[in-house]
């Protein structure tokens, strides 16, 4: 059995993503007979010679009548390689938030490049915000490649305009390929009208790519979900059992560990490791288990359980990067909930201390954010968090900004100036 | 020299530990959860799932049935055995109750399937349930492909497409005012393939319809209706026995059987692996209505 990729598709409008994940589906035999039959007859109706694989990933009924997507669609294709899941973000300025939304959970995110056009206003956006959620792969698909007559040069030019885009935003290590999604060319399948291309096809550089994480080389990193304490519940044996449950953040985890927990300090030893399938001696992220402590220690939900080898500090000053994802306005003075791991406290803006220029991939000076902008705060929380730099851990340095009144979801954060980390490298 | 080991998930294992964690997180941030069980394979898997998450703890939290009256035998055995095994409490939503009394009415077609969201909403709010698990994945349909995993209800049940929470890493928002509720779907990222090899791979046991039988039944725009109380063989409807199975399991007039010779587990995964049509257009008649049959009634607050 294979592993897991999680993909986000990001792009401008009408620069054929819908087309390229149909293509895909397809190619890959995903698609079945029934579903494409329905995108043949809608295509017909609609007066097109060739059923519109853009109608495969459409869902909602705004979305046809638009011809555009507007929500992030999930995927689901497996190859004899591994599964994938894919998250299909809209390409519309005003949807940017739906690109942050897929992003979040990517191992790769894939842009697309209408080869004709080449770099757009969009596709710097969306690598700035790959390389600001630190995405571990991005790839560039260079799409239309047929209709600039499958022209090498065109290809370079636009390839090289990417990947000084991406060096400047602090992403290495890019790969762009030329396809056409319409005909299929380098999807699936090698292209033989691409013959300057010796590079491998969409497909088959997805199959290769590692996923996020090296469990092996972190730190154990373990937000506590809640304690399972059955006491009367589940008989005698268990009657003083107490465990945490919750998922590992980042690194591994061993019976005899010496672990602290956070933000009391309190230190302890791991005395089990249990799931429902029996004791382990070994677990590692993204495991889902309930582990014992030797010790009768405080813990609750809220706490994370750390490493002793190194333990992360806690503070009630964050100062974070933030995508802005609500219409209402970010400025300093406003109270908010903020969500890290499994603890939601309350916090203040302190400060709006800029806003990121894209163009110039610098920061300017702003007193407030709206929807789609990027940002730097600092923050006052009313209880310490654990707080890590997101530039050193993805798992523990993300946070959501939470209106406290409606419950809507405002903000994604990442501890850290992760503005600078982007433009300085 | 040792070399050293590569700590990978397989996929099945990745997905198993993202449904704990979100189930462990209903269970930690909400009041009054409860899970949405049928005794369909999926939800099946999603109750093993609870199962698994608060080990050696009970479920803490019980099981709504919003039954059609339209139900397979077998499969409402299977329920009350279940919940029977897991002592839990079940609570039962009837849209029979709602026929009875005139609180909602038999539609021409006869499918009993759209009237489960009344009796729905109504036990959601008596009992006063905040969260709402059930067994959706988004490989299934269109509508569902764009649900989150954490879906804010109004007031009126309503879901609003076109104004969801975004959803950011593994942080969950279930925050609501009173009145709302929440849908959770914890199988979310898995497909109907996932569903069987877990199922193999766990041993989970199953209604014996899923697996292939010999059933009286009768053509009906391109499914295979079985004969019974709730399905009856109109003129030019030829009734005949073959062996086949279920491939979802819901009300017994509108749900479709496929001709299959898999008996077991292992049949199912490959039969399903090679499988050219999906789930839902081999065996639901309902949603075959219109390209948003499933957008619509989601909206109005279906499953």
């Amino acid at each position: 059995m294979g592993t897991l990729l999680r993909l986000a598709t990001a792009g401008s409008v009408d620069d054929g993503k819908s087309t390229l994940v149909g293509r895909l589906l397809y190619d890959s035999k995903s698609v079945l007979a029934d579903q494409f039959d329905a995108v043949e007859r809608v295509s017909r109706d609609r007066g097109l010679e060739q059923a519109d694989l853009a109608l495969l990933t459409d869902g909602l009924r705004s979305e046809r009548e638009q011809g555009i997507t507007i929500d992030v669609a999930y995927r689901y294709f497996a190859t004899a390689e591994r599964s994938f899941i894919l998250a299909d973000c809209p390409g519309h300025v005003q949807y940017t938030r739906n690109t942050v939304t897929g992003a979040s959970t990517a191992d790769v995110v894939v842009l697309l490049v209408d080869v004709r056009k080449g770099l757009q206003e969009q596709t710097r956006r969306h690598l700035a915000v790959a390389s600001l959620l630190r995405v571990p792969h991005v790839v560039v698909v260079v799409n239309k490649i047929d209709l600039v007559d499958f022209d090498g040069a065109t290809y370079d030019r636009v390839s090289a305009e990417v990947n000084a885009s991406a060096t400047a935003l602090g992403l290495s290590d890019v790969i762009t390929i030329p396809v056409s999604a319409l005909a299929g060319d380098n999807v699936v399948n090698r292209s033989e009208r691409t013959p300057w291309y010796d590079g491998p096809s969409f497909l088959e550089v997805l199959e290769t790519l590692s996923p996020a994480g090296e469990p092996q080389s972190e730190p154990l990193r373990f937000p506590v979900q809640l304690v399972i304490r059955p006491q009367q519940a589940a008989g005698e044996r268990f009657r003083d059992y107490r465990g945490y449950a919750g998922q590992i953040a980042s690194g591994l985890v061993r019976v005899g560990d010496p672990v602290t927990v956070l933000p009391s300090g309190r230190t302890s030893t791991v005395a089990g490791i249990d799931t429902a399938d029996g004791e382990l001696q070994e677990a590692y992220s993204p495991q889902s288990v309930t582990l014992r402590l030797t010790d009768d220690v405080d813990v609750s939900r809220g706490d994370q359980i750390v490493t002793s080898r190194s333990v992360p500090a806690v503070t009630q000053d964050v100062e974070g990067t933030v995508a802005w994802l609500s219409d209402r306005e970010l400025r300093a003075g406003t109270k908010v909930l903020l969500k890290h791991g499994t603890s939601t406290v309350q916090a203040m803006v302190k400060q709006v201390g800029g806003r990121l220029d894209l163009d110039a991939a610098e920061l300017q000076p702003a007193d407030t954010l709206g929807l789609n902008d990027i940002g730097h705060v600092t923050l006052r929380l009313a209880a310490p968090i654990a707080a890590e730099e997101y530039l050193h851990s993805r798992a523990t340095g993300a946070f959501l900004l939470i209106d406290a009144h409606d419950g809507a979801t405002l903000a994604a954060g990442m501890v850290g100036d992760a503005l600078l980390a982007t433009a300085a490298v | 020299m040792t070399t050293v080991e590569q700590r990978r998930l397989t996929h099945l294992q990745w997905l198993e530990s993202e449904s704990i964690h979100i189930i462990r997180e209903v269970v930690a941030e909400f009041e009054r959860p409860v899970l949405l069980f049928s005794g369909g394979k999926d939800s099946v898997v999603m109750l093993h799932l609870a199962v698994k998450a608060f080990w050696p703890m009970p479920v803490p939290f019980p099981v709504l049935h919003v039954d059609t009256g339209h139900n397979f035998p077998e499969v409402l055995a299977f329920r009350d055995a279940t919940v029977e095994r897991l002592g839990l409490r079940l609570e039962v939503a009837s849209v029979q109750d709602y026929l009875d009394d005139g609180r909602l009415r038999e539609r021409a077609d006869g499918t009993r399937n759209p009237l489960q969201t009344q009796p729905l909403l109504d036990a959601i709010e008596g009992h006063k349930f905040d969260a709402v698990f059930g067994g959706g994945r988004r490989d299934e349909e269109k509508a569902r492909a764009k649900e989150r995993i954490f879906s804010l209800r109004d007031e009126f049940g309503q879901w609003d497409p076109r104004n969801q929470r975004p959803e950011l890493w593994n942080l969950y928002n279930g925050r609501h005012t009173p009145g709302q509720h929440v849908r959770v779907f914890p199988i979310s990222n898995w497909t109907e393939l996932d569903v069987w090899q877990y199922i193999g791979a766990e041993k989970i046991e199953l209604p014996s319809l899923y697996y292939a039988h010999d059933r009286e039944v009768f053509e009906r725009d391109g499914m295979l209706l079985s004969v019974g109380e709730f399905a009856q063989p109109k003129d030019g409807e030829t009734v005949s026995t073959r062996t086949v199975r279920y491939r979802t399991v819901g009300d017994m007039s509108c749900t479709g059987a496929v001709d299959s010779p898999a008996v077991t587990v292992q049949d199912v995964i490959a039969e399903v692996a090679a499988t050219r049509v999906t789930e839902r257009g081999a065996t639901r008649a309902d949603d075959r209505i219109s390209e948003a049959a499933m957008e619509d009634r989601k909206k109005e607050g279906y499953f």
